[in-house]
């Protein structure tokens, strides 16, 4: 028995109560339509009675007539699929048979069971066997190399084990996205490597994401690419800086991110491997390395991983995303230029004005004391500080107000020299009133922490403000 | 197919070019010299200087420059040095 080319299709298994219960309606199709073909997925003795039952265990041909429910009865033309009914329905069969007699003594009509090649894991395991989805260049690892080994002696690992990216594990990522694994989604610096959404997925893979972080690792991929965020430029930088990630809007939740304790730390792995992918990408598609073109001088811990999602359990915060112009529940990544925690405790104060004032002593010396509109800063609002501001009435903007307010100093205190200090600014400024930060996107404000501890964060930034219009953070919507 | 374990290339599968570099001029005579101010804070008081000497030397300088050092020539300073100069001084300054 081999499909024929105009004919009859049907796709069985034993397990299946409805295609048991239709056993003599297969005989009866098999003994009246010489044009037919009968798979089975499970029992190569499964239909009883029937010669040449095609034995699918494999599931090879389920997988390539993309077949999701059992009984599928499907009928060709010129080798074509012309029709197709899934599960016992007597009107339907009869009519796609052309037997008026089918299946008279059986009930009208009875639901199908799912095809074994849809049980769980097995659609990418047979993409992986027989589907051509895969594009990238595969890699044979001996029966006496351990494969995690592998990985770190070709230069694929920041430093950490990865996980290896095998056909079925990319594939299963592939799944997170509608998006087409050959659609390239942007040239990756330093070396300008087009980059496939395949890609993306392989070092999501190596770095232990979940499918459905996949919308958020392209849109962090993305908007690292967009020109305003120089993502090159922040590769290179001899300062400390990498990508640092701030997720906004309903997806935090759906995926399971933390802003809440030890956001900032370890142990979410939607926040660790998101991060963690972006530079992973950056290193092995672009092929971005430390000690050669990555050229920090000290680099930082984040520089692995820097990600974490903005709490924004409070109704009456504006959340970040909102504040960067988009529109409430969307869904996005900000990308910011940014380096080390500073800590940040104040036990003490207890009105909004002397929390800013005491919140600016720690914010002027990012980077420098005397350096000023230079080194961005995001301020990590816990909850317990947020609160005095909240019970104040203050929002997001009159805090940055405030923030700003407060980190502007006179320019006598900061000139070179002053305080027997030489680093500073330029002597013609001390008479100037110099705000610390400038003031579009020089400071950012995002609520995060656990609810125990006057203790809030600083992200310290790139010292890139002398060139502050050409590289800035970036956010971008987060699609799918 | 075999039963090895396999994997995918994680990388951008790209071969780097093997190009020959340009064998330094004998003399400068004649050649045009393209200074490039890459945007770092004093280059160009560093470059100003090499200018000055070049110049006094009797040779052809022509000035570029990148808007800021923190992101990579833009294509048409990089198109203008290639067929406008002989030869580039890249300054690095700080």
């Amino acid at each position: 028995m081999t499909a024929p080319t105009d004919g009859l299709i049907v796709v069985v298994k034993r397990d299946c109560p409805t295609c048991t219960l239709i056993e003599p309606v297969l005989r009866q199709i098999a003994g009246s339509v010489e044009a037919c073909a009968v798979y089975t997925q499970d029992d190569p003795g499964f239909p009883a009675g029937i010669d040449g039952v095609i034995d699918d265990t494999a599931l090879e041909h389920s997988f390539r007539r993309n077949i999701e429910i059992v009984p599928t009865l499907i009928r060709l033309r010129d080798g074509k699929e012309v029709e197709r009914r899934i599960g016992w329905h007597r009107g339907e069969w009869q009519e796609l048979t052309g037997l008026k007699s089918l299946g008279v003594d059986l009930p009208d009509q009875r639901p199908g069971c799912g095809s074994k090649s849809t049980d769980p894991g097995m659609p990418e395991k047979l993409q992986a066997k027989y589907g051509d989805m895969l594009a990238a260049r595969l890699v044979e690892v001996s029966p006496l190399e351990d494969p995690m080994e592998v990985c770190f002696e070709r230069g694929w690992s920041d430093g950490l084990p990865v996980t290896p990216p095998t056909d079925e594990r990319i594939i299963r990522m592939l799944s997170g996205t509608n998006r087409d694994p050959k659609e390239v989604v942007g040239l990756i610096p330093p070396n300008l490597i087009e980059c496939t959404v395949e890609k993306v997925a392989i070092n999501a893979v190596m770095a232990g994401c979940k499918p459905e972080y996949m919308p958020v690792v392209l849109a962090a991929v993305e908007t690292a690419l967009q020109p305003d965020f120089s993502m090159h430029g922040l590769l290179c930088t001899t300062y400390f800086s990498g990508p640092v990630v701030i997720v906004n809007g309903p997806i935090t939740t759906r995926i399971g991110m933390n802003s809440g304790l030890n956001a900032l730390g370890q142990g979410n792995r939607a926040n660790l491997t998101i991060g963690r992918t972006l530079q992973l990408i950056i290193r092995n598609v672009g092929g971005g390395l430390p000690g050669e073109i990555d050229r920090s001088a000290l680099g930082n811990p984040g520089k692995l991983s820097f990600c974490f999602a903005e709490d924004e359990s409070d109704p009456e915060w504006e959340p970040l995303s909102v504040w960067r112009g988009f529109e409430p529940g969307t869904s996005t990544v900000t990308l910011f230029h940014g380096d080390g925690v500073q800590p940040f405790s104040d036990n003490a104060s207890r009105t909004p004005e002397e929390l800013c004032r005491s919140f600016a002593t720690s914010l002027n010396v990012v980077g420098h004391s005397k350096i000023v509109q230079g080194p961005n800063a995001i301020l990590v609002l816990t909850p317990e500080h947020y609160a005095i501001f909240r019970d104040a009435g203050w929002d997001r903007r009159r805090i940055l107000q405030g923030l700003h307010e407060a980190t502007t100093r006179p320019g006598k205190d900061l000139v070179k020299g002053a305080h027997g200090l030489a680093e500073g600014i330029d002597p013609s400024r001390a008479d100037e009133m110099v705000p610390k930060f400038w003031p579009d996107h020089g400071l950012l404000v995002v609520r995060a922490g656990g609810d125990a501890g006057l203790f809030s964060a600083i992200i310290s930034g790139w010292i890139g403000g002398r060139f502050h219009d050409d590289v800035r953070p970036v956010t971008m919507e987060i699609k799918t | 197919m075999s039963n090895a374990f396999t994997m995918r290339d994680p990388t951008g599968e790209a071969a780097p070019v093997q190009r020959e570099r340009v064998k330094p001029p004998q003399s400068l005579d004649g050649l045009t010299i393209g200074l490039l101010d890459i945007g770092k804070t004093r280059s160009d008081e560093f470059l100003d200087s090499v200018d000055a000497l070049l110049t006094e030397r009797g040779h052809t300088v022509k000035r570029y420059a990148k808007p800021t050092n923190a992101k990579p020539a833009p294509v048409d300073v990089l198109q203008s040095l290639a067929t406008e100069c002989d030869l580039v001084v890249e300054a690095l300054a700080d």
